[in-house]
């Protein structure tokens, strides 16, 4: 085994793991946090387990993980029932019910640590906090051959393993229980009256997020653990319309927080001669900027996505508009017409806009002031004003509306690329209705095509 | 003090209304009946929501539930469904308890209560009203979104299988709750509000959707709130205000002044059902 390889492994594999292990964990339950609404919930477990984990402490005397876990599933319920009993007799909104009840929690777990080291136990606040994930480094075999095996593994630092173990649990919890968790996440009253007892769903949620919490505390601190449980499952959720698309995606955003976030706070800063930092805290830093870009690129419902799509609307409502106001000016006699007199007719909407694209896209010609519809953009506006009319047409029609009345909602349908059905020659107010040449193409088309197909 | 004057004496008269009421009825055998409620009383916070309701519903039959906001109307359901919890009395389906007899009910809830950002597909929820009988922890197989795809089917809605909910048009989804209803093929139907701020056509697919049902001999008790149309949509009425102020055949208890008994004072609404009972007696 090389050297580089044998460092990598003694000093940066086991963190990178673990970290990873941790965020992964987080990330998956995350998911059912993120769309129950109840991420706020992860924060308060988080914060809350500590005076469980504390008195467990206290009462095993030492750091066994059996009882600490016991403690923190305790104490994670508790947390639960504390914030549903607060929010009820207390009248208060969630997030007020569960802010009070963890930051209450929590003070509790700090006087308890500062008790116990009184009396030089070794429990510390801020590695609570921040995790230790420097601290864990392996001593493992010279000899590739000796990796797998059963004595490699009892010499593993407990936190891996734990943690390994806790990631596969938090697995089997989700695909066993998919079904279960999405219907009682959607509709809880629906899985109530199936026999799915959405409170039963909520309390076992509830416990892996406790039991996760714990597992990943140690190793990682509690800051890592909520940036976990929001940060990947907040991400995927940008990014897909679909449950398990959201699970997968937000894993491997879970994966990349793990790893980049450990690279960045140490290998990053060791080629530019720096030290490096805490890497619970880089990776939180990943988690928040891969949200940031999810919000900011996401192809469906990214802020990006939404300006060109709303640019895109209101540059084609624009140039609708005027062309629409050209095509009725040329049916009363004007050719053409000038900018301040369009301005009179269009009030309020945006004449500057459609004028520029409708003169880029070659649908009107200008000379000097005056604007004139080209043969193409003749077209165009004839198509928009029968769209108009046949909807003003079918409105009256079909939707006992007045005459009167049904001009604005026109106004509104003539943009959808929409058409209703009916062919009617004239609109309510009697003026001729555009004929659809190409339509009426095709049609003919069709129809001359279909004899021939039935010869032989 | 006006005011709870006014229902006080509203609940002396429907006091004397429901004895009238309970004592014209026919002895049914209870466990012919898909939904009897015996003295149910619902409390939130001390105070009754529901008071001594008692009912006894008729099978194959389309009931509606109206009365005015804050009647009780959606807790009437809910504590049939054991949803809500309740203050005292006994609610049978065939003569058997909700734990019992929970896979042949169905149930749609009002269309606010879930948030339809939720990452699921139209097939996806209308898949879930099948989840009782896949039972916990299978996963859901062909057979069962076959079935699932055949009910978006009768609500005119199999093209957007695919879609995410939150992309469709609240009529849309209103009848992919309604296709999920349909999906755990029930005896028995309970709907909030299903005519809720829904466009005419789905309207109409909803009331269709209502007539097979009744035909194959199903029963729907759908909490209502248009009066206008309880006479062409339902048969049966159930007329609520914290008690039942009277139930039984539309056309003998819609009546003026069974409405203004559970209406009160609330004169817009009460021209409004005149008219409607009116207009329906006309039809008759």
């Amino acid at each position: 085994m090389s050297d580089a390889i044998y460092s990598f492994v003694r000093v940066d594999m086991l963190p990178l793991l673990t970290a990873t292990f941790a965020a992964v964990t987080c990330g998956l339950l995350g998911n059912f946090l993120v769309l129950r609404r109840l991420s706020l919930m992860g924060d308060a477990i988080s914060h809350a387990v500590l005076p469980g984990l504390v008195i467990a402490f206290l009462v095993s005397g030492f750091r066994n993980p059996l009882p600490m876990f016991l403690g923190a599933a305790i104490a994670g319920i508790a947390t639960v029932v504390l914030v549903e009993v607060v929010q009820k007799l207390g009248r208060v909104e969630p997030g007020a019910a569960m802010g009070v009840v963890f930051s209450i929690l929590f003070a509790l777990g700090v006087l308890l640590i500062e008790q116990a080291s009184a009396r030089h136990v070794d429990l510390d606040a801020d590695c609570v906090l921040h995790g230790q994930l420097e601290t864990l480094f392996w001593f493992p075999p010279q000899d590739w051959g000796e990796f797998i095996s059963w004595s490699t593994f009892l010499t593993l630092p407990r936190q891996v393993t734990t943690l390994a173990g806790m990631m596969i649990a938090s697995f089997m919890f989700i695909s066993i229980f998919y079904k279960e968790l999405r219907i009682a996440a959607f509709d809880p009253e629906l899985a109530t009256t199936q026999g799915f007892h959405a409170g039963l769903m909520h309390y076992l949620l509830m416990i892996i997020v406790a039991a996760a919490t714990v597992a990943s505390f140690e190793a990682v601190g509690s800051i890592l653990v909520i940036a976990m449980l929001i940060g990947p499952a907040a991400t995927a959720r940008m990014l897909t319309g679909s449950l398990l698309w959201q699970i997968i995606i937000s894993v491997m955003v879970a994966i990349i927080c793990g790893s980049f976030g450990y690279a960045s706070a140490t290998a990053i800063p060791a080629v530019f001669g720096l030290d490096s930092v805490n890497a619970a805290g880089m990776m939180a830093v990943v988690a928040g900027v891969t949200l940031t870009l999810a919000i900011i690129f996401s192809p469906q419902f990214g802020m990006i996505t939404k300006t060109l799509r709303w640019r895109k609307l209101s540059m084609q409502i624009a140039l609708d508009d005027l062309l629409g106001a050209l095509y009725r000016l040329a049916e009363s006699g004007a050719e053409s017409a000038s900018i301040t007199q369009l301005a009179t007719i269009l009030q309020g909407r945006e004449i500057a806009k459609g004028t520029s694209q409708a003169l880029r896209r070659g649908l009107v010609s200008r000379f000097g002031d005056m604007l004139k519809l080209t043969t193409s953009g003749h077209k165009a506006a004839a198509t928009i004003v029968r769209r108009h009319r046949l909807w003003e047409s079918y409105l009256v029609d079909r939707a006992e509306m007045l005459p009167t009345e049904v001009h604005d909602q026109a106004e509104q349908l003539e943009h959808v690329a929409l058409q209703p059905p009916g062919e009617p020659v004239t609109d309510p107010h009697g003026r001729p209705i555009p004929r659809d040449r190409e339509d009426r193409e095709r049609a003919n088309q069709t129809e001359t095509k279909r004899p021939k197909k039935n010869k032989p | 003090m006006t005011t709870s004057t006014t229902s006080a004496m509203r609940n002396v008269e429907s006091d004397f209304s429901t004895t009238v009421v309970k004592a014209a009825k026919p002895i049914a055998d209870p466990r012919q009946s898909p939904v009897v409620i015996r003295a149910l009383t619902v409390a939130y916070h001390r105070k009754p929501v529901l008071w001594d309701v008692n009912y006894q519903a008729p099978s194959d039959a389309l009931i509606a539930i109206v009365g005015p906001n804050g009647a009780g109307k959606s807790t009437l359901i809910k504590s049939c469904l054991g949803l809500v919890p309740t203050a005292s009395g006994q609610v049978t389906f065939w003569g058997k308890s909700y734990a019992q007899a929970r896979s042949r009910i169905g149930y749609v809830p009002q269309r606010e209560s879930v948030d339809w950002d939720f990452p699921v597909s139209a097939l996806d929820v209308v898949c879930m009203g099948r989840y009782r009988k896949i039972g916990w922890c299978r996963p859901v197989t062909k057979v069962h979104r076959d079935a699932a795809l055949a009910c978006l089917e009768r609500v005119g809605m199999r093209d957007l299988a695919k879609r995410q909910i939150g992309q469709l048009s609240g009529g849309q989804q209103q009848r992919v709750f309604l296709a999920r209803t349909l999906a755990q093929e029930a005896d028995l139907y309970f709907m909030d509000e299903p005519f809720a701020g829904v466009d005419a056509a789905t309207e109409r697919a909803i009331i269709e959707v209502l007539r097979e049902l009744k035909s194959q001999g199903k029963t729907v008790i759908c909490v209502h709130h248009d009066l206008p149309t309880v006479p062409e949509y339902f048969d049966h009425a159930v007329l609520l205000n914290m008690r039942v102020v009277t139930a039984g055949p539309v056309n003998e208890v819609f009546t003026p002044e069974n409405l203004r008994k559970t209406y009160g004072g609330r004169l817009t609404l009460l021209s409004e059902a005149v008219d409607a009972v009116t207009r329906a007696s006309i039809v008759r």
